[in-house]
């Protein structure tokens, strides 16, 4: 069992196919898999469906993406931040599915869990619920939301072992866990990998079992919104 | 007419707060809430995943993997515990977060509300808040009375896309604080120097007594 790679292109070879539905952790730019992103965008690939909370800025992560008109669909929550995708967007050049925070997150945690549906109280009443079956539990009105299978999932986190037992840090975690467990192949991006015995088992985030190829490397980690209180106020 | 400015009214939100709440604050003046918590022991969740919220860090001591959910650097206290964005969820749509306190474009008089999405402007989404509004235990609004036109922002009904049906709680505008009860808004509280008939005057919802 070999899931160390020299490199992201290494690490995504023989994986990526056009059309394919790829899902990606990250939280605005925080704990975004920055090299496989930028690995796809070399490869190429097109007409990508991504599963993404949001798309990255103009330029850095999943917008670098956008830049190259690689992707076809987004399923996202927030997309405000990016010029180049309102632009392709309102042009009809881009699909967008709009997931609520939550109910994205608990899609990808689903699929990662086999389970192809789940009753949400998210979204009863607006235009989330359009075409979805409605239910009703104990007197109150739930949706019918789907498992997300992806192809390929792409996370990035702080540590790993060799066997893929994954280490994140602080909220960098957020939606790489369920993005990572979602893929029938997951790639995760790391800043270390640790010799075996290393890690706390006690304390690992995401178990090697979901985690298929890593790769180390080094991370520019841009911040979207740097703000900071004065000294004297402390 | 006087009335409450931004942080009276982040003021005013914050007694509605109880000593070892669970809480989510919004964006805007929800975000002034946390000033006027004072000795009440009341954690901060932020949605990506994350109780126990800190103030901002001091300059020099940003950490890129430390954001909130308006991805904002900030820091962490003794009681954070971090998680997935999954579990985060899980814990609003399972009902333990205690109390939301959000901004809004509109709210009706049976509580729907409405604060993602104006048609024919550009659309950015939702984010959390669909899943907020359905999930925590108590939804409370705080906003302006109304809009830049002077129109009321309290309908009755929403005009907007909705974020939610029936969810709104309570609603604390720069007039005073409202009520969702059976049949429409109840005035529980009036600013300073506002009355109940400057209330009613400026409001389009139903005021019931």
């Amino acid at each position: 069992m070999k899931k160390v790679y020299d490199s992201a292109d290494a690490a995504l070879d023989g994986i990526l196919k056009d059309g394919m539905l790829i899902a990606a952790g990250g939280f605005g730019l925080c704990g975004i898999p920055e090299l496989l992103i930028d690995a796809i965008v070399k490869s190429g690939v097109k007409n990508l469906t991504v599963a993404s909370n949001n798309c990255g800025v103009d330029g850095f992560g999943l917008g670098k993406l956008l830049d190259t008109k690689q992707i076809s669909k987004m399923m996202s929550s927030y997309v405000g931040e990016n010029a180049e995708f309102m632009r392709q967007y309102l042009s009809g050049e881009l699909e967008l599915e709009f997931n609520p925070q939550g109910t994205l997150a608990e899609r990808m945690r689903a699929g990662g869990c086999g389970i192809p549906g789940f009753y949400t109280k998210t979204g009863v009443g607006t235009v989330i619920a359009e075409g979805k079956e409605v239910m009703q539990f104990d007197g109150e009105d739930y949706i019918l939301e789907r498992g997300i299978f992806a192809d390929l999932s792409i996370v990035k986190a702080w540590k790993a072992d060799d066997t893929g037992n994954l280490v994140f840090r602080k909220t960098a975690r957020n939606f790489n866990p369920p993005a990572a467990m979602c893929g029938k192949i997951c790639v995760a991006e790391v800043e270390e990998i640790v010799p075996r015995g290393e890690l706390d088992p006690d304390m690992i985030h995401l178990p090697g079992i979901y985690v298929h190829r890593i790769v180390q490397g080094e991370h520019e980690k841009r911040i979207e919104q740097r703000t900071v209180r004065k000294r004297e106020e402390a | 007419m006087a009335g409450w400015d931004r942080n009276q009214m982040a003021a005013r939100a914050a007694e509605e707060l109880e000593d070892g709440m669970y809480v989510n604050l919004g964006i805007g003046i929800p975000t002034l809430v946390a000033n006027y918590v004072g000795d009440k022991d009341i954690t901060l969740q932020s949605e990506n995943g994350m109780l126990g919220m800190g103030p901002f860090p001091f300059e020099g001591e940003e950490d890129p993997d430390l954001i909130n959910a308006g991805k904002q650097t900030i820091t962490e206290l003794n009681r954070t515990a971090y998680f997935d964005s999954a579990l985060s969820f899980g814990m609003i749509r399972g009902g333990k977060i205690a109390a939301a306190i959000l901004g809004a474009m509109e709210v009706a008089e049976n509580g729907d509300l409405a604060n993602w999405m104006i048609p024919k402007k550009l659309v950015k989404g939702m984010g959390g808040a669909m899943d907020l509004v359905a999930g925590v235990k108590r939804v409370i609004v705080v906003m302006d009375h109304t809009n830049k036109a002077g129109e009321s922002k309290l309908l009755k009904s929403c005009t907007l896309p909705l974020t939610g049906t029936g969810v709104v709680d309570r609603i604390i505008t720069n007039l005073g604080v409202l009520d969702v009860v059976e049949g429409g808004l109840r005035i529980v509280e009036t600013a300073d120097g506002v009355t109940e008939d400057d209330i009613r005057a400026a409001t389009e919802a139903t005021i019931v007594n």
